[in-house]
């Protein structure tokens, strides 16, 4: 399978203060790709290196096959952006917005445009200063979606969005998943969002890539929370490699379990006899949670 | 206008550097010409014969205003006449920086959500600007004591100064209730600056000119008002007291405004737009036209008006050099009346010029707001390059004060005699390499050191302190040297060497093309 983004040590510095430290990301032709990260972890400036607005002081990036600084231009007519913090012309309408940047990008899908109009609920004759922060965000991801490119880059789409127009959000790039010509870069703080839309995700921290791979591969590197009610008290359990923060209440049991000790540990439970079991697979929150916690220790 | 106080002091703290530079500066000046003066004319004959010239010298009288008396005093006071423009337009940017800038930025957001009323952020920018101008008011004060002068004139002369700052401090703080973007509550106020120095031209020129038919136009001009004191020899009080009471009602204006909108917008009304881009509307040159077309047309607007106006004095140098039998003797002398128009043309036309770089040095750093604002990077992410980007923004600094430049010098020429258009037409378009020298310093800044692009108006500003200051107090050949517009061609009446305006025009475009190989290789945003 080609990458659409293959970005390998990356390294950027702003004066002394390094930016990136070697980040990795590689990104498949046709997948939608999480980007995660904390604030200041460097996700905005590994996407304007991307974007050739910025270039990287060491390391390789690809994009679409090319060097994203010097055949930007070439490569922009394939790809569209949404920034984290849109800003529109005051005096320009959000409807001369979309049309101004689909054309720049060599060409926009009319039926497209005025199907995401009305999904979204955005008004295109209002001026550029008069959107809140949601609809300026809405006009970019109209303008990026119906443009007809292979790339969507997007860059906390949602931040500004109520509840209703993130699940209008997830819709349309679930719908551009089922097309399957289209990869997606989504960076985003949502874990449930990533959680939901994405086929693979790169989590970042101080600039390195900590963890990259399929929410499957890191569930593997992660714990299982386990519940149990009983029928008699256990032994072994607290002695076993692997589980951890082990709690015992009158017959049930509460713990943490290594992946790899899933099956030991649960054997424990059956000789006991169980009542009821809850097995909790780990949300991205404490994948996230957990990644960075690790990182501070 | 609870909190008040507090904000006040972040004023001063975020503009301690600007502030007491441009308050010194422009108190000081003043000062600088009494010791120009008395180096110039070390005998009072002298004096009052340069006093006497002056006071018929329609170009003169244009840009500083009427001079009644021939006292060093009155002369220091008369010939410090072009300030108040400035010392208005300072007041003004600061009330707007702090008022609408902020809100349009979103820090008023975060600043009225603490514990300061909703007056609080306004009460702040005009009390910080009246003090300002009060403290400049006494700069000048005790400048004009200190050089020996009459202590009730440079009283009068450095009320003169703050009532300047005050009366423009208050109608920007109207002008930044009209409007919901800071970049058209500037426009605003430049704009009522702009009218109030030519009504005061027509009024001071007529006054002295033709039947003074229309000198009571000098009296619907706040510039008119505070020039209209005549310090160190009328020393009229009620000029003040109108500028004072006129400030105190624009305040009220202002603060009533304000009570009636809502915070992020203005009084004036948005309207709903057009749901899709027209045709035209789709690349970057198109783009660049649609954000600088109401600069363009504006400022042609206004300088179409300046030639209307420079033109209609022009009439009245002759006329005035006709009736003053002495004066057209000397003009005799120096090859007829024509030199006295031809000399005061190719005057006029320097000052359009350097006017005419201060829009080209705007246009230029539209690029950079562009840049700050984030709109650049829509654009660049796109199929344009940054060269294209550049290019369709330079577009307008380079071509934009020709076009402007064409309408002062046709509106002129028509105003003043058809015959001799062609010659003030020639005399003002020479200015344009030396403007474009100024457009390329903003150029450069903007590629190579693009946080320090906001310098690109320090080169305006000191051609125009050469331009004011630099003949009065005898600078070195060599500082005159460091404004462009001293290389530029002195037409009418002197002749169009190629030389000075190919080499301006190629240090242009030397700083142009580096400023762009910068930009070519710099981050954006930087």
């Amino acid at each position: 399978m080609t990458e659409a983004i293959d970005a390998e040590g990356l390294i950027k510095r702003f004066g002394k203060v390094p930016a990136l430290d070697g980040l990795d990301l590689h990104v498949r032709t046709g997948e939608v790709h999480g980007f995660l990260g904390p604030n200041g972890a460097g996700k905005t400036t590994t996407i304007r290196i991307l974007l050739g607005l910025m270039r990287h002081d060491g390391g390789h990036a690809r994009l679409l096959g090319g060097d994203p600084w010097a055949e930007a231009t070439a490569l922009h007519r394939r790809l569209a952006y949404v920034p984290g913090d849109v800003t529109l012309w005051p005096n320009l309408t959000g409807g001369e917005v979309i049309d101004l940047l689909g054309r720049l990008r060599g060409g926009l899908d009319r039926a497209r445009r005025a199907e995401l109009l009305e999904r979204f609920e955005l008004d295109p004759r209002k001026k550029g200063r008069t959107y809140s922060k949601g609809n300026r965000q809405k006009v970019a991801l109209v303008a990026a979606l119906a443009s007809d490119v292979e790339l969507l880059i997007l860059d906390e789409p949602t931040s500004g969005l109520d509840p209703l127009m993130e699940e209008v959000f997830r819709e349309v790039i679930l719908q551009e998943k089922r097309r399957g010509d289209r990869t997606v870069l989504l960076s985003s703080h949502i874990l449930a969002e990533v959680e939901a839309l994405c086929d693979r995700l790169t989590i970042i921290r101080d600039g390195r890539t900590v963890e990259t791979g399929t929410l499957q591969d890191m569930r593997h590197l992660t714990r299982t929370t386990i519940q149990a009610e009983l029928a008699g008290p256990v032994d072994g359990l607290a002695s076993l490699a692997g589980v951890h923060d082990l709690r015992t209440d009158n017959g049930r049991v509460r713990f943490d379990v290594d992946t790899d000790a899933l099956e030991p540990a649960l054997r424990t439970l059956v000789q006991v006899g169980v009542r009821s079991l809850v097995s909790a697979p780990p949300s991205l929150e404490e994948l996230f949670l957990r990644q960075y916690q690790r990182g501070d220790r | 206008m609870t909190g008040t106080g507090k904000l006040i002091r972040l004023i001063l703290r975020r503009d301690r550097f600007i502030m007491p530079l441009w308050v010194l500066v422009l108190g000081i000046v003043p000062a600088g010409y009494v010791s120009a003066f008395e180096g110039l004319f070390p005998t009072d004959q002298e004096r009052i014969a340069y006093a006497q010239t002056s006071a018929t010298n329609a170009g003169f009288v244009s840009l500083y205003g009427q001079l009644h008396g021939d006292s060093l005093g009155e002369l220091v006071a008369w010939r410090s006449g072009f300030l108040p423009v400035i010392i208005g337009l300072f007041a003004a940017l600061t009330v707007i920086r702090h008022t609408r800038t902020d809100e349009e930025l979103g820090r008023t957001e975060l600043i009225g959500a603490a514990a300061v009323g909703r007056q609080a952020q306004l009460a702040a920018a005009l009390i910080t600007t009246a003090a300002a101008g009060v403290v400049l008011g006494l700069v000048l004060f005790l400048g004009m004591i200190g050089s020996g002068l009459p202590a009730a004139g440079a009283l009068a002369f450095g009320a003169e100064f703050t009532a300047s700052a005050w009366i423009f401090a208050a109608l920007a703080g109207i002008a930044a209730q009209l409007t919901s973007g800071a970049r058209s509550a500037r426009t605003l106020v430049v704009l009522a600056i702009g009218v109030s120095y030519v009504l005061r031209i027509v009024g001071d020129t007529s006054a002295i000119g033709d039947n003074g038919s229309l000198s009571f136009a000098a009296w619907l001009s706040p510039l008119g008002w505070v020039t209209h004191v005549f310090a160190f020899q009328a020393n009229a009080w009620w000029p003040l007291a109108l500028s004072a009471l006129f400030s105190v009602v624009a305040v009220i204006v202002a603060v009533v405004l304000l009570g009636h909108r809502d915070l992020g917008s203005g009084m004036l009304p948005s309207r709903l737009g057009r749901p899709a881009a027209a045709a035209w509307l789709r690349t970057a040159p198109a783009l660049a036209w649609r954000l600088h077309r109401g600069l363009l047309i504006g400022w042609t607007l206004g300088f179409a008006l300046l030639g209307i106006v420079f033109g209609g004095v022009g009439s009245s140098v002759l006329a005035i050099a006709e009736d003053n039998k002495g004066l057209s003797d000397i003009l005799g002398d120096l090859g007829g009346a024509s030199s006295l128009a031809d000399n005061y043309f190719a005057g006029t036309a320097g000052l359009v010029g350097l006017i005419a770089s201060c829009y080209a040095v705007q246009a230029t750093l539209r690029l950079r707001d562009e840049e700050q604002k984030g709109h650049a990077e829509a654009v660049l992410t796109t199929s344009v390059s940054r060269w294209t980007w550049a290019a369709s923004h330079l577009l307008f600094s380079l071509i934009g004060p020709a076009v402007v430049l064409l309408a002062e010098g046709v509106a002129a020429g028509l105003t003043y005699d058809r015959a001799r258009l062609g010659d003030i037409l020639t005399g003002t378009m020479v200015q344009l390499p030396a403007v474009w020298v100024l457009a390329a310093i903003a150029v450069l800044l903007f590629g190579v050191v693009p946080r320090l692009s906001l310098v690109a108006w320090a080169p305006p500003a000191i051609c125009l302190l050469v331009l004011l200051v630099g003949g009065t107090l005898r600078l070195d050949q060599w500082v005159l040297d460091i404004s462009p517009f001293t290389h530029v061609p002195h037409v009418p009446g002197g002749s169009v060497t190629a030389l000075p305006l190919v080499t301006l025009t190629a240090v242009a475009l030397v700083l142009t093309f580096t400023g762009l190989g910068g930009l070519r290789r710099r981050n954006i945003p930087d």
